[in-house]
């Protein structure tokens, strides 16, 4: 080999100056998210119909007893605040690995029919056979898991094409949904706040039980994201380059599908398909860190970022209370409008 | 309209298609549409003795199963004029744009007269059904000239991946909007979210009756479009080249499929994949002559509708499940089926 | 100077679905130099040379990198000795071109490693052999159509392998960038004495360029060895269906073929 490869000069020294510059540049960015999202998460405690002060959370989170702030604080904001971070980093996560595997904005596990899976099956165990918890978060994982199989399948044809997998993935959405809204039609009560969880996504009502799938989710698949992050951007590169440069293509998106389904799948059996936040973080986080480089964490943090914010505006921004699937809808739909016609205009690959 | 040899186009779209073997699916089609017609009325989530049913027929409502196949009676007429609009509709959406994928719900404007209906109803208190019916038509003109302008942007025109595509984030933008208004609404939000689905259950021979003239129009402004859309279907410069006024042409047909659309989704809501299935099936039979597509297309739109209806009735008795979602789980897989038959250069 | 390696093809089959697109096909290709693969559309030279780096799994037959078979060898060890350029590389949307070359070391890093000396070095090193150290912070949309694929070169170089495989490097460039890209490749071969096999539409230059030229037709070896010996008109006839005149190219030294067409023929120079 090249072992004579002078490691002195100059050009490497200019080399990797500049490769530090731009990541000294990306970690100052995430340092920032982070700082947002645990102020988001802060005043999501703290702030509300009433007001409690930070000692009186801090006391609530230490296990003490402290008059109304137990409740409302303990009861109520916090498992709502901690399911919308996990939940937000796993629709985020697994937003931003499909996205840039499938090499495709578009191609994001909401709008290929994953969500709506999953959404599906959630509603089918709660309603037809009447499971609950964990159970319901597995009935969701296999859910995900078929669909996405399914796609693959029926896009593949000498290789998978991706305008065919989205087309293919919008129809298997919209044949999910409207077994999703059969299902809730048919449910014993007929409640718009119901419906709207499982066509949407909704925190409210979010207890503990319901909030600890989602942890262990994360706690088991977020790792396994995390270490294939260089083996997925190989994958932009294209199959023939990534395999060329010693990647094991299929091998890969397979570990990065299963993980990817399972943060959304279990984020969606527990507070619904928010509708949007897989599609927009990858693309937000693109805009703040630039393009480029790995969007994973930012994404993660964007997608965190976004259910805090969505949901807190949602319950006190407006007159009514609206669940954060609402709020990232209305605000999401225009963007992924804004986003085609943006590619549409230069050219870009759809 | 044209000014060269008028066969000359129809013609080249004629050849191999003996026109016997066309009035023989003619004939089937009027065959099956009588049969289901008569099913429809006599088929339902109840049980009903034949007695009745032809007592009901005379006009008596003397005992409930009477009157249930009294209100099938309306339901059936719904269920075949809502069938035969949205199938037109769809043929000649997929005329205008040149698209195999064009359908009233992938383009969003099914989204964009449910919009105009719903925005209607929570902020200006319309409630009458011709009301519903012009801003539903509103919406469905406003939905299709944005997806259409969207999906046109940039390199090679509207393929069919950009209109579906730009059809389906619009219709996920309505579909928001729709919630968002809906949401603080608990008024109106019951009876908006069941004629959100998509059925013909609620009918009546009043709201027909409403509908009526809006579809009649948008029927015979269709149907008289079928020449140009063959022409159109060459390209728009070769149309241009044998005398047809394209721009205008197209326009033509675009409003009438409009009105079709919207007058469909005011009475009966959104019901997606109708018009994407009915013209493909009908183009397997008979061809892609227009003047032949758009009729086959109307009278099997009307016979896939009414099937639906009645199959709704029977799988989940004593209820229903409406129509509009049969339509989407039997239209979804065919979509599907249509996109992997496609080679990738056309779409 | 880099080793030189052995790839040897062995009685190669392959195909796609139904399709049999290469039989029985034997190759030798020399260590340290340049060979050049041509043949008609669809004669299979793409498919080969897919094959070759382990991209496309043969029916039966070898393809062996020192006596050992490709296909069975790690994917990241394989990747460390032999380099492939495919044919639409793509580069993801507004990166840097010092990051793209970068991506080039994945195969000598682990998991868990963080970038060393030698990266840069090496990246540095493949800016400097490709002449794109001043497009170095630039982004690779930006570029022209020869400077990216020379940034591509960059990327494969700072691989750092030995055997280099390239499919059509040439073919979406104007002809002063094709020229560029293959004197470039040249260079490499003389000073590091990398093994360079690459397909070439483009005849004439093939035969230039190559030490070691391969016709390829109805998916075997038609003819291969010094250009001057494989490119003939019976050759020409025998791949591409054409008749033609080959002479020796005043500029080069190495034959050139000049097509015989229905049109544009001079008294007395035909066959």
């Amino acid at each position: 080999m090249t072992a004579t490869l002078d490691t002195s000069t100059s050009g490497t020294d200019t080399v990797a100056a500049n490769r530090v510059r731009r990541g000294r540049r990306r970690r100052g960015i995430i340092a920032v998210l982070v700082v947002l999202v645990a102020a988001a998460f802060a005043a999501s405690l703290m702030f509300g119909k009433t007001f409690y002060p930070p000692s009186d959370v801090m006391r609530v989170i230490l296990g003490e007893d402290v008059p109304g702030a137990s409740f409302t604080v303990g009861t109520l904001r916090i498992p709502r605040t901690v399911l919308a971070v996990v939940a937000g980093i796993c629709f985020g996560l697994g937003g931003v690995t499909f996205q840039t595997m499938l090499r495709n904005p578009l191609a994001s596990p909401d709008i290929i029919g994953i969500s709506s899976g999953a959404s599906a099956a959630a509603a089918f165990a709660i309603i037809v056979l009447s499971l609950g918890g964990s159970q319901v978060s597995a009935v969701a994982i296999v859910a995900g898991l078929a669909v996405a199989v399914l796609i693959y399948a029926l896009s593949f044809r000498n290789g998978v094409a991706g305008t065919r997998l989205i087309l293919i993935g919008i129809g298997i959405a919209a044949m999910l949904d409207s077994l999703t809204s059969y299902l809730l039609s048919t449910a014993a009560t007929w409640d718009l706040q119901e419906t709207t969880r499982w066509l949407t996504g909704s925190l409210n009502g979010t207890t503990w039980t319901a909030t600890v799938p989602v942890l262990v989710a994360l706690a088991v698949f977020g790792p396994v994201l995390l270490g294939q992050t260089r083996n997925l951007s190989m994958l932009q590169l294209g199959d023939d380059t990534a395999q060329a440069l010693g990647v094991r293509v299929e091998r890969t998106r397979i570990v990065l599908i299963i993980a990817a389904v399972g943060l959304i799948a279990f984020a969606t059996a527990a507070a619904g398909p928010i509708a949007f936040v897989a599609f927009l973080s990858g693309p937000i986080a693109a805009r703040i860190v630039g393009p480029g480089t790995s969007l994973v964490v930012p994404a993660a943090l964007v997608g965190a970022l976004l259910v805090l914010v969505a949901d807190f505006c949602g319950q006190y921004a407006f007159g009514t209370r609206y669940p954060v699937g609402v709020v990232t809808g209305v605000l999401g739909a225009p963007y992924l409008v804004y986003l085609i016609i943006r590619s549409n205009r230069s050219g870009g690959s759809l | 309209m044209t000014v060269t040899q008028p066969d000359s186009t129809s013609g080249a779209l004629t050849t191999g298609r003996p026109t016997f073997g066309r009035l023989l699916w003619l004939l089937v089609l009027a065959g099956v549409l009588v049969a289901l017609t008569v099913m429809s009325v006599v088929i339902g989530s109840r049980d009903v003795e034949w007695s009745d049913i032809l007592a009901a027929l005379g006009g008596s409502t003397d005992n409930i199963g009477q009157g249930a196949v009294a209100k099938r009676i309306p339901r059936t007429v719904l269920a075949l004029l809502v069938g035969a609009a949205l199938g037109l509709a769809g043929a000649v959406m997929q005329g205008v744009t040149r698209n195999p994928l064009a359908d009233p719900g992938i383009l969003g404007v099914n989204m964009g007269a449910s919009l105009a209906v719903v925005v209607g109803m929570a902020y200006f208190g319309l409630w009458t059904q011709t009301s519903m019916i012009w801003v539903a038509i509103l919406g469905a003109g406003i939905a299709a000239l944005f997806v259409y302008t969207v999906g046109s942007l940039g390199r090679g025109g509207a393929t069919p991946l950009k209109l579906a595509l730009s059809g389906a984030a619009t219709s996920a933008a309505f579909a928001s909007f729709i919630t968002a208004v809906v949401l603080p609404r608990n008024d109106i939000a019951g009876s908006v979210r069941s004629w959100q689905i998509g059925g013909v259950g609620g009918a009546s021979f009043d709201a027909v009756g409403q509908a009526l003239p809006f579809l009649a129009v948008g029927f015979v402004v269709s149907l008289l479009s079928a020449r140009s859309l063959n022409s159109l279907a060459l390209g728009d410069e070769v149309a241009a080249g044998l005398g047809e006024r394209v721009a205008i042409a197209r326009g033509i047909a675009a409003l009438g499929a409009v009105l079709l659309c919207g007058a469909a989704t005011a009475i009966a809501g959104p019901i997606a994949f109708v018009g994407l299935v009915v013209p493909h099936l009908c183009r397997m039979l008979i061809g892609v002559d227009n003047r032949w597509l758009l009729p086959f297309s109307a009278l099997t739109g009307a016979a896939l509708l009414t099937a639906a209806d009645i199959l709704g009735r029977i799988v989940a008795r004593p209820s229903e499940i409406d129509v509009g979602i049969i339509t989407a789980l039997i239209g979804a897989p065919f979509f599907i089926y249509i996109v992997r038959r496609q080679k990738i250069r056309e779409l | 100077m880099t080793a030189a390696h052995t790839l040897v093809v062995e009685d190669l089959e392959l195909g796609y679905g139904g399709r049999t697109v290469v039989e029985s096909l034997d190759l030798v290709v020399p260590p340290a130099k340049i060979t050049c693969i041509v043949g008609a559309n669809a004669c299979g030279k793409s498919t080969l040379l897919r094959s070759m780096s382990r991209l496309l799994a043969p029916r039966s037959g070898h393809v062996l990198l020192d006596g050992k078979d490709v296909h069975r060898l790690p994917a990241k060890q394989l990747a460390r000795t032999l380099g492939l350029l495919p044919q639409s590389p793509i580069a993801p949307e507004g990166i840097v071109v010092a990051d793209l070359v970068g991506r080039g070391r994945h195969p000598h890093q682990r998991v868990l490693s963080r970038w060393s000396r030698e990266d840069d070095a090496a990246v540095a090193d493949a800016l400097a052999a490709t002449h794109t150290t001043e497009l170095a912070e630039r982004h690779v949309d930006e570029l022209s159509g020869g400077q990216r694929q020379r940034v591509w070169i960059a990327m494969a170089l700072a691989q750092q392998t030995d055997v280099l495989l390239l499919d059509e490097p040439t073919t979406f460039l104007d002809v002063s960038h094709q020229i560029e890209v293959l004197d470039l490749l040249t260079d490499l071969n003389r000073s590091r004495g990398t093994t360079i096999v690459m397909v070439l539409h483009d005849l004439n230059l093939a035969a230039r360029y190559a030490d070691y030229l391969v016709a390829i037709a109805a998916g075997d070896v038609y003819a291969a060895g010094d250009p001057s010996d494989v490119l003939t008109t019976e050759t020409v006839r025998a791949v591409f269906g054409l008749d033609s005149h080959v002479i020796s190219d005043p500029v080069s030294g190495k034959p050139l073929m000049l097509p015989l067409g229905r049109h544009h023929v001079a008294e007395g120079a035909t066959v």
